[in-house]
């Protein structure tokens, strides 16, 4: 991400950044979706919600950091911070003044698959987020001497999100090493060595490549009618010549062979654990009991992770469970994760973990308690169309990876039709030792002593 | 605001109003706000909004960090979060069976100024909700059990945020500049004074704040004005009236220069600069909250994000704010850099705030921060839960149903020498409290 949202908590982050899972929107009473593919093949979601005083437009570039090459890590969010440094038309700095001067907010996001683009405004000023949308599509400036200052810009986003917060690390490490073979073992942000090392030339290969009509989605929402948002879209759009986008060869990841660990060693208070198991991603028959188990481990103060091992047992700070299926490629990862509390031993919490998902392979989840999991992704549902911007997000992930606005319509239905022993299956097929990899912080003595410096006392 | 008494006096002015009153209504951005002041002096601001089922409550209690007593930090912090976890019918995991059950949430925290309660659920289960939300205000029980489950909780969370290199520089930041003002300590407390808290001083705060008069709570949503008044008359109908009478705070203490270096292994320094600011009730806040943006509030458009980030490279963020509440908050820039360009960083946050008090900003700076800050008020309420939230502020600070309608002509109305008046009086670059956290070379700080 370009900013930082407005004071980001940071101790032990991990559960703020995974937990946002997706929060699709249902069918009935919802919002008026319509799609089109233009000649350019742009692909045009435009979603009308009448209640909404604000409209959002995102454009989805199929390109994240399972894009990059080896050793070229952390080029698809280099050029995320690139597309605000100006065009031929729009000069630096311009895009985020104009858009400001007009009321509306602006950010991006980079993540394995995509880099997003987005604006909030008022409906009225359409067509402007449009064009400068639009514009920077193509007319990319990339200037040298921007090039290295955003280069130094990025490596301390990437001291202050990875190098200086222990928990990141171990998500960062853990990726790395469940992945051995697909590119989601690239960090989003690149590698400290790679950034050092990107040149403008590659940034300018890699935007010529990837910013492309035909390898974008634009989701339009808010209260326009959808026929005159795709119009609009047309018209910004509409004359940008087709590129050539590479043919996608699928990379397998291997099985793994047994259980994989990684530590990380740093000046830390307390020891974090991490663990993922390879699973299928968004559109596999086993999503929605996939979907089930994490809510059953751990949605609210009832879910078993927090019951057992925070509440009982008192031995973690926190405990969570979380499956990401919105991803592009297979395996998608299953996270379950711990932090451990003062005078805790690692081990225990991490049996603690493991033994959760264990039971369920054993004793099927009673029926009460599948019901309350899928009355809370019901509500998560309904409340998640509260916001316009999240409605737009969740389509456009949905058209990213794939499975398209139907998707989300359907998405409650499915849900309400898994099984405790669908749930149960999960936990057999899915959840051995041999599948997962573990990362594990383990807290090292500091090598200076933190304590209030040398005071200078006032002039 | 001359801290609480304006309120309070309020309440008992409209005490005798039975059920619901709509004083005042606030049209622009299409915002029918209801005010509806109940006889037992809870005040409740509705907005209707029936396009989604469900419903968000957020009460806001007088009786945040700030009143803390002044041995036992962290006792409003616990009290807060106690309420979720049992009242005298029920237990925590009752409580968290009950609504996990039908997919609904009630979270309690505090803040420095007030502690709040949020109750989010679906339409058909409000009834429901507003029942457990009522329970959780008005019977805590405040178990041993769970107040020393809560305690190593927040034992852990004090722990852990010494990994956390912002949450180190914040909380020494706030120590220096507040000094014996309460908001000197963190609203969680510290390692010492979780351990002279007991369930009398829970119990003892509970019984002097958690009264209907000193709670206001936004209700937004698909529930009309005839079923909120009925619902909370069912549910807080009970819970009596009674004098609440908060302490005197003492004024905030002077700032002389202080500079202190947290040495840790790092890669960055972490940096925190300021002095204290201004009440949110002040009648500069429009003007200075238009300075701030200015200079270091406004994201990408401020002049501290394009000098230190745009033309040097030196730092992802970099941003300045008043953190304006009952009492003056901080006037604090918050930034972070590698180590070895901090002394860099600093000064060049100070040359920008020399500048603002120098010379006047140009028109079209101005022209600009007031047509975003104006134009993306809408932004801000684009959701629900941050209506209900915005709401329950807008009337804990008393800053008037109006509000909404009197934003824009506010910040409109500020001049070029009234940026540069609050610069002065605001922004002192002399007598500040600087915290670094990490390795910086302390021998080239200014």
């Amino acid at each position: 991400m370009r900013r930082p949202a407005r004071w980001i908590p940071r101790g032990g982050g991990v559960w703020f950044s995974l937990v946002l899972a997706l929060t699709p929107v249902p069918a009935e009473a919802g919002p008026k979706v319509v799609q089109d593919l233009l000649d350019n093949g742009l692909k045009v979601v435009a979603v009308q919600d009448g209640k909404s005083p604000v409209s959002t437009i995102q454009v989805w570039y199929k390109v994240g950091s399972r894009h990059e090459p080896p050793g070229k890590t952390g080029l698809s969010h280099l050029l995320e911070h690139m597309m605000f440094k100006g065009t031929a038309q729009v000069g630096k700095g311009e895009y985020s003044k104009t858009v400001a001067r007009h009321g509306g907010t602006e950010n991006a996001f980079t993540n394995r698959d995509a880099t997003v683009y987005f604006q909030k405004f008022a409906p009225d000023r359409l067509d402007l987020a449009l064009s400068l949308e639009a514009d920077r599509m193509t007319n990319l400036l990339l200037d040298p001497a921007e090039f290295e200052l955003e280069r130094k810009v990025v490596m301390e986003e990437r001291r202050m999100r990875i190098e200086d917060d222990p928990t990141s690390l171990v998500v960062e490490e853990m990726f790395a090493a469940a992945y051995k073979v697909h590119p989601y073992r690239h960090p989003v942000i690149g590698w400290m060595e790679d950034l050092s090392a990107l040149s403008r030339e590659d940034l300018i290969r890699h935007y010529k490549r990837w910013y492309v009509p035909n390898n974008a989605i634009v989701v339009v929402a808010g209260p326009t009618d959808p026929a005159e948002a795709i119009a609009k879209v047309k018209a910004a759009f509409g004359k940008i010549p087709k590129g050539d986008i590479p043919v996608e060869t699928a990379v397998n990841e291997p099985p793994p062979l047994g259980e994989r660990r990684v530590k990380v060693k740093k000046e830390a208070q307390l020891p974090f654990v991490f663990a993922g198991y390879p699973v299928p991603r968004v559109g596999h028959p086993d999503e929605y009991a996939l979907d089930l188990l994490a809510q059953v481990l751990a949605a609210g103060k009832s879910s078993r992770l927090y019951r057992n091992l925070v509440y009982e047992k008192q031995i973690a700070a926190y405990a969570a469970a979380s499956y990401d299926q919105m991803t592009s490629q297979e395996p998608a990862l299953f996270y379950l994760y711990a932090g451990v509390k003062p005078g805790v031993r690692t081990e225990d919490v991490e049996k603690a973990l493991y033994r959760e998902v264990e039971l369920l392979a054993v004793q099927p989840v009673p029926e009460k308690e599948i019901e309350k999991a899928k009355n809370q992704i019901e509500a998560a549902f309904i409340l998640g169309q509260d916001s316009i911007f999240n409605q737009a997000r969740q389509i456009g992930q949905a058209e990213l990876v794939g499975v398209g606005v139907r998707y989300i319509e359907n998405y409650v239905a499915n849900i309400r039709k898994v099984t405790g022993a669908d749930v149960q299956r999960m936990a057999k097929e899915y959840f051995s030792e041999d599948r997962r990899t573990v990362g594990i912080l383990v807290p090292v003595a500091p090598k200076t002593k933190a304590e209030p410096g040398e005071g200078r006392p006032g002039e | 605001m001359s801290r609480q008494s304006p309120r309070l006096v309020r309440f008992l002015a409209v005490l005798i109003l039975i059920g619901a009153v709509p004083p005042g209504r606030a049209e622009a951005l299409d915002l029918p706000i209801k005010k509806l002041v109940f006889e037992n002096g809870m005040t409740v601001l509705l907005l209707e909004r029936p396009s989604l089922p469900f419903v968000v409550a957020n009460a806001k209690i007088l009786g945040g960090s700030l009143y803390d007593p002044e041995d036992r930090p962290g006792t409003a912090s616990l009290t807060a979060t106690l309420l979720t976890h049992g009242t005298a019918s029920r237990s925590a995991i009752d409580l968290a069976e009950a609504l996990d059950s039908v997919g609904a949430s009630i979270s309690s925290s505090s803040a420095d100024d007030f502690a709040s309660v949020s109750l989010t659920a679906l339409k058909k289960d409000v009834q429901l909700g507003f029942e457990i939300l009522a329970d959780v205000m008005m019977n805590p029980s405040f178990s041993e059990n769970e107040i020393a489950r809560e305690k190593a909780q927040v034992l852990a969370r004090i722990k852990s945020d010494l990994d956390d290199p912002a949450r180190i520089a914040d909380k020494l930041f706030a120590s220096l500049v507040f000094k014996n003002h309460p908001y000197a300590h963190p609203v969680e407390g510290t390692e010492e004074s979780l351990g002279k808290i007991g369930r009398e001083d829970l119990a003892a705060f509970y019984k002097r704040y958690y009264k209907p008069n000193n709670v206001v709570m936004a209700v937004v949503g698909d529930i009309t004005e005839e079923e909120t008044i009925e619902i909370v008359n069912a549910r807080f109908g009970r819970w009596p009236f009674r004098n609440v009478e908060p302490p005197a705070i003492r004024s905030v203490p002077k700032t002389s220069r202080t500079v202190k270096v947290v040495s840790k292994d790092l890669k960055q320094a972490t940096i925190r600069l300021g002095h204290p600011g201004i009440r949110r009730s002040s009648p500069d806040y429009y003007a200075a909250y238009v300075m701030n943006h200015i200079l270091g509030g406004g994201g990408f458009s401020s002049r501290m994000m394009a000098r230190v980030r745009d033309e040097k490279g030196l730092a992802y963020d970099i941003r300045s704010g008043f953190d304006a509440g009952l009492e003056p908050g901080a006037f604090s820039v918050s930034v972070q850099t590698k180590n070895e360009t901090a002394p860099d960083a600093v000064e060049m946050a100070l040359e920008e705030i020399n500048r603002i008090r120098k010379t006047v900003v140009s028109e079209a700076e101005l022209a600009d921060a007031k047509s975003y800050l104006i134009g993306s008020f809408p932004l801000r309420l684009d959701t629900n839960r941050k209506i209900a939230a915005i709401l329950s502020s807008v009337e804990f600070y008393g800053l008037g149903l109006d509000y909404f309608e009197s934003y824009p002509r506010r910040i409109d109305s500020v001049s070029r020498e009234e940026v540069l008046k609050m610069a002065r009086k605001h922004l002192n670059p002399k007598n500040y409290v600087l915290v670094i956290v990490g390795k910086p070379d302390a021998s080239r700080l200014p």
